[in-house]
């Protein structure tokens, strides 16, 4: 068994007065893909901006390669981020750069390495993602799913310890699907990575993670490898994996009965 | 009336939350270690951003707000024979406020607003938070070039607004109204002092650059990120700025006047 990258132990995070995650215990295994999946609203996206310290739980603790992020002075918090890529659901592309210099951002930021050196490295981690001749490309140039490689290029730039993938899937004609899937898996293999995906897509992402959490009103609902929650009894966990209309996630809004309804007296 | 009570109350703490993040903001960008490697590239495009591109209203605004003052004051120094003050007129009304209160205001129009837009979006499509995530501060990459950028472009182009207005009060009234060129240029020059009026229309027009900024990047900074929290900090941004124009006008003026 694998150390783990991040730990979470009895994390709390509220939001104005809804608890959003109440009591969650989370493992995310080094060098694995590891999906965090679970219906609309339950805070999957929440999960990745405190692991990346942009908020702060409200009780818990969340280590990260041994440094508990809520307690990070903001000096040491950009060091444990070094470690981190992170992959946001619009790509999250600076918009008044190109391809090229979108890559070589964060190179220019952190490291003193000369121009063409720079040049070498961006032109290399965008033919990882098949895009080397999209450099000149502006970002308004390029389709969702080339946006969402650039960025992986971007993210992948620094060679960090894990990526955090927000929805990387979402909106994605079948053929992107599998160019972001294959991707995701082959840098994750090749580099080494540690992968947290946070996706709807049950079929694409349970067919590349090693491991999944389920997450539903505040807490850890169930996990397991993908093969075993998609046979899983537990109620929320066959809804979701199945895509069931009906079960622990009502179809229908809560209200009073229906007949009570059509029959009562109408308001004027 | 006990509601009334409470929403005063809650708006005066919302304003008061709202100067304390807004004052953090602006601390946090502008006091801190600078940064010479990427800082004076983002300075000198901001330069050309909000300054620059600013340049063709202010001197277009500039050129006709002279005319209408060299016309104005035609008409009225004519009717006590004293159309040789023209130029002192229009160079006393220009220096001391048409031209750092004016210049402000297009400046707020074009550039304020245009910055809220920018950081907004930027806040919208998650790039500031991205750059968090890269462990690069977007107070310091973003905001603080920004800032300066205004701090430096307002004062230049309000002196660039009174240049050009005086040459519009020229144009009209030496040119076509037929007022002696001598008279026009040397009553100015007699009786314009560069410290009581150049000087402090130049530090209006400093105190204005930083307000307008200051509202500007905040208000693209604090907005709610969608299309609709875009647009209402657009407006909120040129409505504050101008409004902070006119108090700090009034300010500055009595201060100024009360020979400070």
């Amino acid at each position: 068994m694998p150390d783990n990258f991040v730990t979470i132990k009895g994390l709390k995070f509220r939001f104005n007065d809804r608890w959003i995650f109440d009591g969650v215990d989370l493992e995310i295994p080094e060098g694995k893909i590891t999906a965090v999946m679970g219906p609309s609203g339950t805070g999957k996206t929440t999960l990745l901006r405190l692991i990346g310290g942009q908020l702060c739980p409200h009780a818990g603790t969340i280590d990260v390669d041994g440094d508990n992020v809520p307690d990070l002075s903001r000096k040491n918090l950009y060091r444990v981020r070094k470690k981190m890529g992170m992959l946001f659901q619009s790509g999250a592309l600076f918009s008044n750069l190109n391809v090229f210099d979108n890559v070589a951002f964060p190179l220019r930021e952190h490291t003193n390495l000369t121009e063409e050196m720079i040049r070498d490295l961006v032109l290399i981690k965008l033919e990882a993602v098949g895009l080397r001749g999209a450099a000149d490309l502006m970002t308004s140039e390029l389709s969702g799913g080339m946006s969402r490689r650039v960025a992986l290029a971007r993210a992948i730039a620094l060679d960090p310890q894990m990526i955090m993938y927000d929805e990387p899937l979402t909106g994605q004609d079948p053929i992107t699907m599998g160019v972001l899937v294959k991707l995701i898996k082959m840098l994750n293999d090749n580099l080494g990575l540690t992968s947290i995906i946070v996706s709807h897509d049950v079929k694409e992402v349970s067919s590349i993670a090693d491991y999944v959490y389920l997450l539903s009103d505040g807490k850890v609902i169930a996990h397991d490898k993908p093969e075993a929650l998609f046979h899983s009894d537990e109620p929320h966990a066959k809804q979701f994996m199945q895509g069931l209309p009906d079960g622990p996630v009502p179809f229908h809004y809560p209200s009073i009965d229906l007949a009570e309804e059509l029959f009562s007296e109408r308001k004027s | 009336m006990r509601k009334a009570i409470q929403d005063f109350g809650r708006v005066g703490v919302q304003l008061i939350e709202g100067f304390g993040r807004s004052g953090y903001v602006l601390f946090r960008s502008l006091f801190r270690k600078p940064d010479f490697k990427h800082g004076f590239t983002c300075l000198v495009e901001q330069i050309y951003n909000e300054g620059v591109l600013s340049l063709s209203i202010i001197v277009v605004s500039g050129l006709f707000i002279g005319m209408v003052l060299g016309l104005q004051g035609y008409n009225i120094l004519e009717k006590f024979g004293t159309t040789e003050a023209l130029g002192q007129l229009v160079a006393l009304s220009v220096a001391r406020e048409l031209g750092p209160v004016v210049a402000a205001l297009l400046f707020a129009g074009r550039a304020g607003s245009a910055l809220t837009a920018e950081i907004g979006l930027m806040k919208a499509t998650d790039q500031l938070s991205m750059m968090e995530m890269m462990a690069v501060d977007p107070l310091q990459r973003i905001i603080s070039p920004r800032l300066w950028g205004g701090f430096i472009s307002l004062p230049i182009l309000a002196t660039i607004f009174s240049a050009v207005a005086i040459y519009g009060g020229y144009l009209v009234g030496v040119k076509w109204l037929g007022v002696d060129a001598g008279a026009f240029w040397s009553g100015m020059q007699s009786n314009v002092s560069f410290r009581i009026d150049i000087l402090n229309g130049i530090i209006k027009s400093l105190f204005f650059g930083i307000a307008v900024t200051w509202v500007a990047v905040f208000q693209g900074y604090d907005c709610v990120p969608t299309a609709e929290g875009i647009s209402r900090a657009t407006t909120r941004s040129v409505v504050y700025a101008s409004l902070v124009i006119l108090g700090l006008d009034f300010i500055l003026t009595a201060m100024m006047l009360g020979g400070w």
